[in-house]
């Protein structure tokens, strides 16, 4: 899965203001499309609760398995009574949020990390760095199901899991740019005349960091969503009645002869969320590393 | 060679090593004395003293570590929480069924990845090629649980083409369990089919800028020798490195996949010991899902060597 | 007398995203059965582009725009891709600048240099590689017996250009294209490779065409030699007049600036003023003025044709009005 580091190797270091996010849309299509796709979720889930047609927990036992299209439910309910669109929506907000908060927890944890170990080196760098590793040994969901299951069912652990799970990734692309500059002539000039480069470091460092973390934060992204949703598939994220794309998939795969919607509908809102950022991931990556060699 | 492989082995050890002390943490990490998580259900009293004396719980936490380490070294693995069988032989008992799975998973993702991949990178910028990688990146974003779920919707109960779960093992019946086994392999392999043509494409047209592709077809090789002698030997010798990760990972995708088609494989096992807190055999899960990992990710770069000729580990 | 290999007007361009690129513009040469034929000039100047219009292996987004390229009487630009297949390799051959990368580097020598033996003459895997054993012989590798089942990686460069070479000539072809052959290499080697070139056309009698940057290489090996700039051809003729009276400000140029053992000490190098041409902001009239010691005002206006001078054709206003190229001037 793409939760592999996406480390672009720069060959100097960049003093100018990495490339403008519009000069980025206006040049290519791709990543303009991946950003509108992310921006109508974002909107969507920032607009459930104003734009769902019932409120998504409301149980209504007389109007159970209707079909899509029926009037007042337009992709039908579920086997409660309860509106499928209003779900469907609301769910974006229990996705969106865990997922950017896995990120961030592996973006900052792993950063600082990185941070260190790369600036530091020697033995800290060794230990941090074999702590990665043994992080990194465990297969991405079966150390985030391993951690569930110590911490025990829940959105908030699923969310701890999955950003411990992205820490290492973090780690290995911050300390590799921090390497990369450590080596670089006027470090070593700065260091030779007895000073401390870490302010000439950090003047660099963020430029340097931006284009890589753009991408990986983007691919994270989606990968977190997957794992969220697998997670919750499996009753160990979002519980009952939360509306959660994954675990609403659970559930409607019961009633897969009576009613197909239940399952398919979140399963798909589930893999565009995810294609719009793997898209945004991807095309950002394109974009960006051509235009560095220039 | 093999003080390559030695020095790789000896290098692994800091790291197995923090990988097993993760492991035993697992059941300390939840609050909450872990004899009782043990025991589950019979809380008497005497049940509890025997559960310490046995896990030494009452002695110092690293001396606990290398009582268990100890026995994970010797073979035992301790007992499952509900069923009180062994816990090495409740995950050999459900192996089999998870090898087969991953396998034929693998084989399907490389049946579609290796020609698909090829095709878009010799045609590459053309219509078929974006829509390859248009398919690749949506083959990515697709839970691989709904895909299940899409097949057993379509193809097991619709259409009746396939079974749906039911193992059969196959040293039994090869066929059946061929065709027991599809259904879950193909939801599993698409996305690892996803991933490998993405990665054979790129692989190839990275292979096909090469100057000796140009020095083929300056000796009159056609098109298809081309692709087919010249540049595929090289193109999949780091495709081989993907594959092998995901020989290592095959534990990881089963659980999923195992859920949707109730396979009676260890990833199925490892759900239910959540769901019942045996700790025991979900930690022998992990233990066993990171160190083949760990040993596919060497296996990996041994092989690797093996392929290209230019690397030499003398 | 129908010539081996003839050139008439070719034109290759090459379309980038901001223009179109003129790579070979209005190219016409020729080459006979068992002559060398050098093609001289800068990067950029097209003399690669055309060896690979012959051979038709133009990268991607170029193509043949024009003219005809007729070998053996037969125009290469109407054959069908396996026609044109079963022309490389045999008939004609062509060898690359660097060794080092073109070879395949996860098969065996003997299987790469047998392979247009088992590809054109249909020998099976054996033959091939005891005609490999041959062919290294001849190139003058040593141990050939034990070389030809290594991988390339332990060739040096040298031996690796000689396996290029061995692998063009064996089946043996009417017209060996040499493209920069010694480039990569290091100076001695790459007398050596000269000589076998030279001996392989003497004993042989194949047809070369060599190309190259450098003059020396040129004065020792061909015939005749043809000078490229910005794509067109702008001087022709046999290798001693055109090194004893250049009739084109390039070629003079060119001449001018190898370094002179007998030079006095304090004279200093005389490189050829300015840059490479921008081959998609080409100047109009003559390309060459910009840089030319000897420009007059028609220059700039006006581009010349390809005219006799004296023995030789030239490119140049200059010397077509009957001047000549002293070596003091400029």
């Amino acid at each position: 899965m793409s939760n592999a580091p996406a480390i672009v190797a720069a060959q100097e270091p960049i003093r100018r203001t990495p490339v403008a996010l519009v000069d980025l849309l206006r040049t290519h299509r791709r990543v303009t499309a991946a950003t509108a796709l992310v921006g109508m979720l974002f909107l969507v889930a920032l607009l459930a609760p104003v734009i769902s047609p019932h409120d998504p927990l409301a149980t209504s036992p007389d109007n159970s398995y209707l079909p899509p299209l029926s009037p007042g439910h337009l992709l039908g309910s579920d086997e409660l009574g309860r509106d499928l669109l209003s779900r469907v929506l609301w769910g974006a907000r229990v996705s969106l949020p865990v997922a950017f908060v896995a990120v961030a927890v592996g973006l900052f944890g792993g950063g600082l990390i990185g941070l260190v170990s790369g600036y530091a080196g020697g033995l800290v760098d060794l230990l941090l760095m074999r702590l990665m590793d043994a992080l990194l040994a465990f297969p991405g969901l079966i150390l985030a199901i391993a951690i569930v299951a110590a911490l025990g069912p829940g959105l908030r652990n699923a969310m701890i899991a999955i950003g411990v799970v992205a820490v290492p990734v973090y780690a290995r692309l911050v300390r590799a740019v921090m390497l990369q500059l450590k080596q670089m002539e006027f470090v070593v000039a700065t260091r030779s005349l007895g000073a401390n480069p870490l302010r000439l470091i950090i003047g660099h460092f963020i430029p340097n960091l931006l284009n890589p973390v753009i991408v990986q934060v983007s691919l994270s992204a989606g990968f977190a969503i997957l794992a969220e949703a697998t997670l919750s598939f499996l009753g160990l994220g979002a519980q009952l009645p939360t509306p959660d794309w994954g675990q609403m998939i659970s559930a409607g795969s019961a009633f897969l002869t009576n009613d197909p919607w239940l399952a398919i509908v979140p399963g798909a809102a589930i893999s565009i969320t995810v294609y719009s950022f793997n898209l945004l991931g991807d095309s950002l990556r394109d974009a960006l590393d051509p235009r560095l060699r220039s | 060679m093999t003080t390559y492989l030695l020095r790789r082995l000896l290098l692994m050890l800091p790291v197995a090593l923090l990988v097993t002390i993760g492991v035993f943490m697992l059941i300390h990490l939840s609050p909450g004395d872990p004899a009782l998580i043990i025991l589950g259900e019979d809380r008497s009293p005497a049940a509890i003293a025997q559960v310490h004396e046995q896990l030494g719980l009452d002695k110092p936490l690293y001396v606990q570590y290398f009582i268990w380490l100890d026995n994970i070294v010797h073979g035992d693995w301790g007992r499952s929480v509900t069923t009180h069988e062994p816990v090495a032989v409740a995950i050999t008992d459900r192996l089999p069924a998870t090898l087969e799975l991953g396998i034929v998973a693998l084989l399907w993702s490389l049946i579609v990845a290796i020609p698909l991949g090829t095709i878009a990178a010799v045609r590459r910028g053309s219509l078929s090629d974006q829509i390859a990688t248009g398919i690749t990146i949506a083959g990515v974003s697709i839970p691989n649980f709904f895909i299940g779920i899409v097949l057993i919707f379509t193809l097991s109960v619709t259409l009746r083409l396939f079974p749906f779960g039911g193992y059969v093992p196959l040293t039994t019946d090869p066929l059946q369990s061929l065709r027991h086994v599809m259904l879950p392999a193909i939801a599993l392999g698409t996305a690892g089919a996803a991933i490998n043509m993405r990665f054979t494409r790129s692989s190839m047209i990275e292979v096909l800028n090469h100057d000796y592709i140009r020095t083929a077809r300056a000796k009159g090789a056609s098109w298809r020798r081309v692709v087919f002698v010249h540049a595929l030997k090289n193109a999949l010798i780091p495709v081989v490195t993907i594959v092998g990760l995901q020989i290592g990972g095959i534990i990881e995708g089963a659980v999923v996949t195992e859920t949707v088609f109730t396979w009676p494989g260890v990833g199925r096992l490892a759900v239910e010991s959540i769901f019942n807190r045996d700790y025991t055999v979900i930690q022998g899960i992990v233990l066993l899902a990171a160190f083949s990992y760990m040993i596919a990710n060497l296996l990996v770069d041994l092989v690797y060597g093996w392929l290209d000729p230019r690397i030499s580990y003398a | 007398m129908t010539h081996l290999l003839e050139l008439e007007n070719v034109q290759t361009h090459i379309a980038l995203k901001h223009g179109l690129i003129r790579a070979v513009d209005q190219v016409s040469l020729t080459v006979d059965a068992g002559e060398t034929l050098g093609i001289v000039g800068e990067s950029g100047s097209g003399k690669s582009m055309t060896a690979l219009s012959i051979m038709r292996l133009l990268p991607r987004a170029s193509r043949i725009a024009g003219g005809r390229i007729r070998f053996k009487g037969r125009d290469l630009a109407d054959l069908s891709e396996e026609e044109m297949e079963s022309i490389r390799g045999t008939e004609i051959a062509m060898i690359f600048q660097d060794p080092m990368t073109s070879l395949n580097p996860v098969y065996r020598v003997g299987w790469q240099v047998g392979e247009p033996l088992r590809i054109h003459r249909h020998m099976d895997k054996q033959a091939s590689i005891e005609a490999a054993v041959d062919l290294f012989k001849k190139v003058g590798i040593p141990d050939a017996k034990r070389r030809v089942s290594q991988f390339p990686h332990m060739f040096s460069g040298g031996m690796r250009q000689r396996t290029m070479i061995a692998m063009g000539l064996s089946t043996g072809p009417s017209l060996l294209i040499a493209d920069e052959p010694t480039t990569a290499l290091d100076v001695t080697i790459q007398a050596q490779i000269l000589e076998l070139l030279r001996t392989l056309n003497r004993d042989y009698g194949t047809a070369t065409i060599l190309i190259t940057h450098n003059l020396g290489v040129v004065a020792g090996m061909c015939d005749r030699v043809i000078v490229m700039y910005a794509g067109r051809v702008v001087e022709e003729g046999s290798t001693e007049d055109v090194f004893v009276h250049p009739e084109h400000p390039y070629t003079w140029s060119l001449l001018r600036s190898i370094p002179r053992l007998d030079a006095s000490e304090h004279e200093s190098l005389k490189p050829i003023v300015g840059s490479p041409p921008d081959m998609t902001q080409l100047p109009g009239g003559c390309k060459f003025q910009p840089r030319c010691p000897f420009a007059i005002e028609r220059c700039a206006a006006d581009e010349p044709e390809l005219r006799e001078v004296r023995s030789q054709l030239a490119r140049c206003w200059v010397t077509q009005a009957g001047q000549s190229l002293d070596s003091n001037a400029g």
